[in-house]
C-alpha cells in the first residue's frame, strides 16, 4: 500500500499513494468507551452525594424503615437477565441470524421493562407512604441516583426498539451491528452500575 | 383569555419580564435590535442564506466548523467586554455617597454575565475552534472523528449562548457570581429565572463542550497520520489532547451538580438547601472539581500554541519536546488534585488546607519547566517578531507574574487575608488574559494565513497589541493594590474615597483594552480588504514546522490530497529539508462525510426546551423534548452520510495549487 | 526616556504612600503573621521569576532576526543537564514553600487558639479571651458577646492584647467574615460553625465587612472594628448595656429579615440560648434544631412514623415560593421544646470546652508547633478533618 511518492526507490516516504484506510466508524468504539466513561462519572458524582447525604433522614425514615430487599432482589434478577440475554443477542448475530437477534433483543427489551415497572412501583410505595424526595437530603440523592439508572434504562429500552425496527428494515448490516455493539456496552455498563447501586444503596442501606 | 390560560400557554411569562424599566437594557436590546436587522437585511440583500445554510451552518468540515467557533467566541467577546466595562465604570464612580448608575439588581447579574460568559461562551469557543481547525491539519487527517457530532457540538454551544443573551432581553440573568452558589442560588433565596438561565444555558453548552471532548480525542488517538507516534505528535496536538481528556473527565461532574441544582430548584429536593439535611457546601465541592480542571481546559492549548510559535519564529526545534509533554501531562492529573484550594476559608483544617496548598504549589514546577523550555527554544535561535512572536513574548512577561500570585494563593494563610480580594480577581485576569487570550491572539495571527490564504495586517495587528498589553496592566495593577488595601470583590460602592483612584486608573485600563478589541476588529476588516498585497500563495508563510503548512492555504475540503506519512515531530520541517517534491498526479476519490442539518435542528429543540424549562412553559418543553428525540431517532435512520469527491476534481484542485506555486517561482 | 519613568515611579510611589496597604500593616498579630509569610513566599518566588523574566528579555534580544553575530542552532533541542536544572529549579523553590506552607498552615489556623500576644509575649492564663459569637445576616452583621450578655449590629468592639475567640455563624446563606487589619478571613455558613482566633494589638477604629457575595445589600455589609483600651472597653460594654432594646427570639426575628446598610444598634441583654438557635436554625418555636435532628439520624431517624412530621412553614424571612414540582415550604416539627434543646445543646457545648488556656506553652520558645505526640492528639481534634462534612456541633 505504501509506496515512495515519486521516482527514487531510496527517497524517504512522505506520503501514501492509496486513500488511507480510516475505516467507516473506525473510532466508533473509543468513542463510545469516552461517552461512557463520562456518564460514570455523573453516576460517580451521584454516588459521591449519596455518600454525603445518605445519613441525613431529617428525623424522617432511614433505608432499613423503607425498602423491601427482596422485591430489589427480584429487580436485580431483572437486569441480570437482561444483560444475559442481550449477551445471547449478541452472539447470534455474531452468526448473522436476524431472528433469533431480534427475538433475544425483544426478551431483553422485557426484561428491561419489567425492572422499570418494578423500580416505578417501589417509588409510587415510596412516595404513598410520604417518604417523598423533598422529604430529607437522604430521600433526595436516592430518587436521584436510582431515578437516574431508571432513566438510562428507559433511554436503552427507547434505542433497543429503534435498532430492532433498523435490523428489521436493513438487516445485520455492518452498522447495524456496531450500533448494537454500542448499546450492547450501554447495557452491561447499566448493570454494572446497577451492582453498585444494589451494593452501596440498598444491602449497605439496610445494614446501616 | 382566562388567566389559566395564559399561565398555560405563556408559563410566568409575562409582559413584566420583558426589562422595559431598565434605560441601559432596552438601549442596548434596540441597538442590538438594529444591528440584528441590518444584519439580517444585508444577508437577505445578498441572498446570502442558501450559502450560509449550504457552506457553513450545515458544514461538517472541521475548519469551516473551527471557524465559526471562532466568530461566536468573537461575538460573545463582544457582550462580556460590555459587562466588563460597565462594571469598571461603575466601580470607578460610585464613590462618596453616590450610588454610580447601576443599582444592585442589573449591576449584580453584570457580573454573574461576565465570568459565565467570558469563561464558556468566549474562551472555551475560541479554545474549542482553535483545536477545531489546526488538530486534524497538523495530525495529517481529512477530518475528525465524528464529523456530525462536531457539528452538533458546536450548535450546541452557540444554543447555550443564545440562552445567556435572551436573558439580557427577556427575564433577567443570575445575580449570584459565575459559580452560583447555594443557599443563595437555590430557589427560596433566588426564585426568580435569573439561575434558571444559567443552568439551562449551561447544560446546553456543556453537552456540546462533552460531545466535542470526546470527539477530539477519538480523533487524535484514531486519525493520526501513518509513523505520527504519540511522542512525534506536535506540542499543540499533544496539549489539546490533554485538555479534551480534562474535558470528557470534568463536564460530566458540572453537568451532574447543576442537574442536582435544577432538583433543588424545580422539584425541592435538598441536596443543597440549609434544612432537610442538605449541604450547600457540597456543592462548593463538587462545582470545583469541575472548574479547577476548567482552568486548564483554558490553558493548556494557549500553551500548545507557545510552543508552536516560539519554535516556528525562532526558527528552531523546540527545546525538550519530551519534557514539555510530560509537563503536559503532569499538569492534566495534578489539576485534580487541587479543587480545595479556592475555598480554604472554608475552614477545612490545616491538614487538608496545607494539602491542597501544597499540590497547588506542585503544578507550578511543571509550568517552570515549560516555561524554560521556551526560553531555551529562544537561545541560539532566529528571532522574527511578528505578530504571534510578540503575543508570545507579552505572555512570557505577563503570565510569569500571574503564576507568581497564583502561588501566592496557594499559600493558605496568605489566602485567607487576599481570598475573594481584588487581588485574586487581578490574579486570575493575570493568567487568563495574560495567558489565554493573548495565546489566542497569537494563535489567531498564526493560522489565519492557514485559514483565509492571507496574513493579517500587521499594523493594526501592532495597534491591537500595545492597546491590550498596556490595558491589562493599566487594568490589573491597580486591582493588586485594592487588593492589598483589603478590598473584596463583587462592590457595588464604596465609602472609602481613597480607593477612588485606583479605580479610575483601572477604569482608563479597561478603555484601552476596548481600543484594543477596536483595533483587532479594524485589523480583520483591514486585512480582508487588503487581501490582495497580504497574500500568502505558498501556504507556508512562516516557514513552519509542522503539518498543516504543507498544505494549501486555505486547505482544500480533503485536507491532504494523499495522506502524509511522517517522520518527525517537526514533520513538515523535515519534509522541506529532506526535498521534498509535492506529487502531481495519481489523484484518487476521497471519502468525505456530507453536510447534515440535523445538528442545527437539534440544537434548536433544546434551545425551545431550555426556554420553556427556564420559563415553566411546560406543554412547549414536552413538545420540544418530543421532537429532540424524534429528530435524533430519525436521524439515525439515514444511512448514507457520506460522499467521494471524484478525482477530476481533487487534479483540478490540485492543478490550480501547482499553477499558484509556479507563477511564485 | 528614563527621566520619565522615574517620574513615573514617583508618582506611584505617591499613589502608594497615600494609600492605607492594610494587608500589608494590619494592627493584629494574626494578620501581620500572615502577612510575613505572604512576603516571605513572594521573595521566595522572585528568586526565580525575576531570572525567567530577565533572560526572557535578554534572549530575545541577543537572538533577534537581525543580529548576525549571535549563534544559530536550529537543530539544538536537548540538554539533559539544563533539563535537570529546569525541573530542579522550581522543584526548590517549591519545596522551600512547602515547609513554609506546612508549618503556616498550621501555626495560623484560625481554629487553633493563639499562643501570643505579640512577638515575644506569650498567651498566659492572665489573658482570659472575649468571646464573641458572630453572625452574618442579610445583609447586617449581629455580634453577641456571651460573657457579657450584650449583643450588637454592625459594630464590634474588643480590647487590644486580648485574645478573642470568634465563633461564626449565618442566618440564611455563605457570607465571610473579615477584618483586613485583624486577622485573615473565614466564612460563615448557614447551619454550621466557623471558628476564627486573633488579637488586635493596636487600638483604633478598622473596617470588616463581608468577602464573599450574598445577594443585594452586599456592599453595604460593613461594620467598625473598635480596638480600644481595657478602660475604654469596660466603657464600651457599660454605654451597651444602657441602651434600650433586649435582643429575644421574637426581635432577633424581625432584625434577621433583609434589609440593606443597617445603622448600628445595642441590645442591653440577648437571650443566652439565642446563638445556639441560630446555629441550629431553630429561632422559630416548633421546629426541631439541627443539632436534635442530627442526633435522631445519627441513632437511625424517626422511622416512618417520623416521614409526616412536618408542618407548613407559617413564617419566611424571604416569603419564600417552594419549587414548582415540589411539596409547599415546609420545616420539621420539634419533638421536644425551644428550652430544652437549647438545655441539649448548652450541655453539649460545655463538654467540649476546655478551659484556656491550660495548653503546654513551651513550644512557644521553639518552633510553635507542638511537639509529637504530646498534646498533638488534642490539637488534631480541634480542627475537624473534612469540611465535607457538617461540622459537629
Amino acid at each position: 500500500m505504501v509506496s515512495t511518492a515519486t521516482t527514487a526507490g531510496t527517497e524517504p516516504v512522505f506520503h501514501l499513494e492509496e486513500e488511507h484506510a480510516h475505516a467507516e466508524g473506525g473510532s466508533t468504539m473509543l468513542g463510545f468507551w469516552l461517552y461512557l466513561m463520562s456518564d460514570c462519572l455523573i453516576f460517580a458524582m451521584l454516588f459521591a452525594a449519596y455518600g454525603v447525604l445518605g445519613g441525613n433522614y431529617a428525623a424522617g425514615p432511614a433505608p432499613k424503615d423503607l425498602f423491601d430487599l427482596n422485591l430489589v432482589a427480584l429487580n436485580t434478577a431483572m437486569l441480570l437477565f437482561s444483560s444475559i440475554t442481550y449477551g445471547f443477542a449478541m452472539l447470534t448475530m455474531d452468526k448473522g441470524r436476524v431472528a433469533a437477534t431480534q427475538g433475544w433483543l425483544a426478551v431483553t427489551g422485557l426484561f428491561g421493562l419489567a425492572f422499570l415497572s418494578i423500580e416505578l412501583y417501589e417509588f409510587a410505595h415510596l412516595i404513598h407512604e410520604g417518604a417523598t424526595p423533598q422529604r430529607s437530603a437522604f430521600l433526595s440523592s436516592y430518587f436521584t441516583l436510582v431515578g437516574t439508572h431508571g432513566l438510562h434504562v428507559t433511554f436503552g429500552i427507547v434505542w433497543l426498539v429503534t435498532l430492532m425496527v433498523q435490523v428489521a428494515r436493513f438487516g445485520l448490516i455492518e452498522a447495524n451491528r456496531r450500533r448494537l455493539m454500542c448499546l450492547s456496552m450501554f447495557w452491561h455498563f447499566l448493570d454494572v452500575i446497577w451492582i453498585g447501586v444494589f451494593t452501596f444503596v440498598y444491602l449497605m442501606g439496610m445494614l446501616r | 383569555m382566562p388567566d389559566t390560560l395564559t399561565k398555560f400557554i405563556f408559563g410566568r411569562l409575562t409582559w413584566d419580564s420583558l426589562p422595559l424599566h431598565e434605560p441601559i437594557v432596552v438601549a442596548t436590546f434596540v441597538a442590538v435590535a438594529l444591528g440584528g436587522i441590518a444584519l439580517l437585511g444585508v444577508i437577505t440583500y445578498f441572498k446570502l442564506w442558501g450559502y450560509l445554510w449550504r457552506e457553513w451552518f450545515t458544514s461538517v468540515d472541521h475548519k469551516k466548523i473551527g471557524i465559526m467557533y471562532m466568530v461566536l467566541g468573537l461575538v460573545m467577546l463582544l457582550r462580556g467586554f460590555s459587562d466588563a466595562i460597565m462594571m469598571r465604570l461603575q466601580q470607578a464612580i460610585a464613590f462618596n455617597g453616590s450610588e454610580g448608575y447601576l443599582n444592585s439588581h442589573h449591576y449584580d447579574q453584570i457580573f454573574t454575565a461576565h465570568g459565565v460568559i467570558m469563561i464558556f461562551f468566549v474562551a472555551m469557543p475560541f479554545v474549542t475552534g482553535l483545536m477545531n481547525f489546526v488538530v486534524p491539519l497538523q495530525i495529517g487527517a481529512r477530518d475528525v472523528s465524528f464529523p456530525f457530532l462536531n457539528n452538533f457540538s458546536f450548535w450546541m454551544t452557540v444554543g447555550g449562548a443564545v440562552l445567556v443573551m435572551a436573558s439580557l432581553f427577556v427575564g433577567e440573568f443570575a445575580r449570584t457570581g459565575w459559580l452560583a452558589y447555594p443557599p443563595l442560588s437555590g430557589i427560596g433565596y433566588s426564585p426568580d429565572v435569573g439561575v434558571d438561565y444559567y443552568i439551562w444555558a449551561l447544560q446546553v453548552a456543556g453537552v456540546g463542550t462533552t460531545l466535542s471532548g470526546i470527539n477530539l480525542i477519538c480523533t487524535i488517538i484514531k486519525m493520526r497520520a501513518p509513523g505520527m507516534t504519540m511522542m512525534r505528535m506536535p506540542v499543540f496536538t499533544w496539549t489539546s489532547l490533554c485538555t479534551n481528556v480534562l474535558i470528557v473527565a470534568s463536564f460530566p461532574v458540572l453537568t451532574a451538580v447543576l442537574a442536582l441544582l435544577t432538583l433543588d430548584r424545580y422539584v425541592g429536593t435538598n441536596f443543597f438547601t440549609n434544612d432537610f439535611g442538605g449541604n450547600p457546601m457540597m456543592y462548593v465541592n463538587l462545582i470545583w472539581i469541575w472548574g479547577h480542571p476548567e482552568v486548564y481546559i483554558l490553558i493548556l492549548p494557549l500553551f500548545g500554541v507557545f510552543s508552536e510559535v516560539t519554535s516556528t519564529f525562532s526558527g528552531k526545534r523546540l527545546f525538550g519536546y519530551t519534557s514539555m509533554v510530560y509537563a503536559t501531562v503532569v499538569i492534566t492529573i495534578l489539576s485534580y488534585l487541587v479543587w480545595l484550594h479556592h475555598f480554604f476559608t472554608m475552614g477545612s483544617g490545616a491538614s487538608v488546607n496545607s494539602f491542597f496548598g501544597i499540590t497547588t504549589m506542585i503544578i507550578s514546577i511543571p509550568t517552570g519547566a515549560k516555561m524554560f523550555n521556551w526560553l531555551f527554544t529562544m537561545y541560539r535561535g532566529r528571532i522574527r517578531f511578528e505578530l504571534p512572536m510578540m503575543w508570545t513574548m507579552a505572555f512570557m512577561l505577563t503570565f510569569t507574574v500571574g503564576g507568581m500570585t497564583g502561588v501566592l494563593l496557594a499559600v493558605p494563610p496568605a489566602d485567607f487575608v487576599l481570598h475573594n480580594s481584588l487581588f485574586l480577581i487581578a490574579h486570575f485576569h493575570n493568567v487568563i488574559i495574560g495567558g489565554v487570550l493573548f495565546g489566542l491572539f497569537a494563535g489567531i495571527a498564526y493560522w489565519w494565513p492557514k485559514a483565509f490564504g492571507f496574513k493579517l495586517d500587521p499594523f493594526w495587528g501592532k495597534v491591537s497589541f500595545w492597546c491590550w498589553v498596556v490595558g491589562f496592566w493599566f487594568a490589573f495593577m491597580p486591582l493588586y493594590i485594592l487588593g492589598l488595601m483589603g478590598v473584596t470583590r463583587r462592590m457595588r460602592v464604596f465609602d472609602d474615597p481613597s480607593l477612588q483612584i485606583w479605580f479610575v486608573i483601572a477604569a482608563f485600563g479597561a478603555v484601552l483594552i476596548a481600543f484594543g478589541i477596536a483595533a483587532f476588529l479594524i485589523q480583520i476588516y483591514v486585512s480582508i480588504r487588503r487581501r490582495k498585497a497580504l497574500t500568502d500563495p505558498t501556504g507556508d508563510p512562516w516557514d513552519g514546522r509542522t503539518l498543516e503548512w504543507s498544505t494549501s492555504s486555505p486547505p482544500p475540503a480533503y485536507n491532504f490530497a494523499f495522506t502524509p506519512v511522517v517522520r518527525d515531530n517537526d514533520a513538515w520541517w523535515d519534509m522541506k529539508k529532506a526535498g521534498y517534491n509535492r506529487p502531481l498526479s495519481g489523484f484518487k476519490p476521497i471519502h468525505m462525510p456530507s453536510n447534515t442539518g440535523t445538528g442545527v435542528i437539534l440544537a434548536a429543540f433544546s434551545v425551545a426546551l431550555g426556554f420553556a424549562m427556564i420559563w415553566y412553559i411546560w406543554w412547549l418543553a414536552a413538545l420540544s423534548f418530543a421532537c429532540l428525540i424524534a429528530t435524533a431517532i430519525g436521524h439515525t435512520f439515514n444511512y448514507h452520510r457520506d460522499f467521494h469527491i471524484p478525482a477530476a476534481e481533487v487534479t483540478q484542485t490540485e492543478e490550480a495549487r501547482t499553477t499558484l506555486l509556479a507563477a511564485q517561482g | 526616556m528614563k527621566r520619565f519613568g522615574a517620574l513615573l515611579l514617583f508618582a506611584l510611589a505617591g499613589l502608594l504612600s497615600g494609600c492605607d496597604l492594610v494587608v500589608l500593616a494590619p494592627a493584629g498579630d494574626v494578620a501581620a503573621q500572615q502577612r510575613d509569610l505572604l512576603v516571605v513566599s513572594t521573595l521566595l518566588m522572585l528568586v526565580i521569576v525575576v531570572p525567567v523574566m530577565a533572560l526572557t528579555v535578554f534572549f530575545a534580544w541577543r537572538y533577534r532576526q537581525s543580529n548576525a553575530s549571535a549563534t544559530y542552532a536550529p537543530d539544538w533541542d536537548h540538554s539533559t543537564k539544563l533539563e535537570l536544572v529546569i525541573w530542579a529549579a522550581p522543584l526548590l523553590i517549591i519545596i522551600c514553600l512547602g515547609a513554609l506552607t506546612w508549618l503556616g498552615t498550621h501555626l495560623l489556623d484560625p481554629y487553633r487558639r493563639i499562643d501570643r500576644i505579640e512577638p515575644g509575649q506569650p498567651v498566659t492564663e492572665l489573658h482570659k479571651p472575649l468571646r464573641v459569637e458572630v453572625v452574618a445576616l442579610d445583609w447586617k452583621w449581629l455580634f453577641i458577646y456571651p460573657d457579657y450578655g450584650i449583643a450588637s449590629v454592625n459594630e464590634l468592639a474588643a480590647p487590644v492584647n486580648q485574645p478573642i475567640d470568634f465563633r461564626i455563624t449565618s442566618s440564611a446563606v455563605m457570607n465571610s467574615f473579615y477584618i483586613p487589619a485583624l486577622a485573615g478571613q473565614i466564612y460563615a455558613m448557614p447551619a454550621m460553625e466557623t471558628k476564627l482566633h486573633a488579637v488586635i494589638n493596636r487600638p483604633g477604629t478598622y473596617s470588616g465587612f463581608s468577602a464573599n457575595y450574598s445577594g443585594a445589600g452586599f456592599s453595604g455589609m460593613r461594620f467598625a472594628f473598635h480596638g480600644l483600651s481595657e478602660q475604654a472597653f469596660d466603657q464600651w460594654v457599660a454605654q451597651t448595656r444602657t441602651a434600650s432594646a433586649a435582643l429575644n427570639r421574637e426581635n432577633y426575628l424581625e432584625l434577621e429579615k433583609p434589609s440593606e446598610n443597617e445603622p448600628v444598634r445595642h441590645y442591653a441583654s440577648v437571650d443566652p440560648d439565642l446563638y445556639g438557635a441560630i446555629l441550629n436554625l431553630c429561632v422559630e418555636r416548633g421546629k426541631m434544631c439541627m443539632n436534635e435532628m442530627m442526633s435522631i439520624d445519627a441513632r437511625g431517624g424517626l422511622g416512618l412514623a417520623g416521614v409526616r412530621n412536618t408542618l407548613p412553614l407559617q413564617y419566611d424571612k424571604f416569603a419564600r415560593r417552594g419549587a414548582v414540582f415540589g411539596n409547599d415550604p415546609t420545616y420539621v416539627a420539634s419533638i421536644c421544646t425551644a428550652e430544652e434543646a437549647a438545655a441539649a445543646a448548652r450541655a453539649a457545648s460545655d463538654a467540649t470546652r476546655t478551659d484556656w488556656p491550660a495548653r503546654n506553652l513551651s513550644p512557644l520558645r521553639g518552633a510553635g508547633l507542638l511537639r509529637p505526640g504530646t498534646e498533638s492528639r488534642r490539637a488534631e481534634a480541634d480542627t475537624p478533618s473534612l469540611g465535607l462534612l457538617r461540622q459537629e456541633l
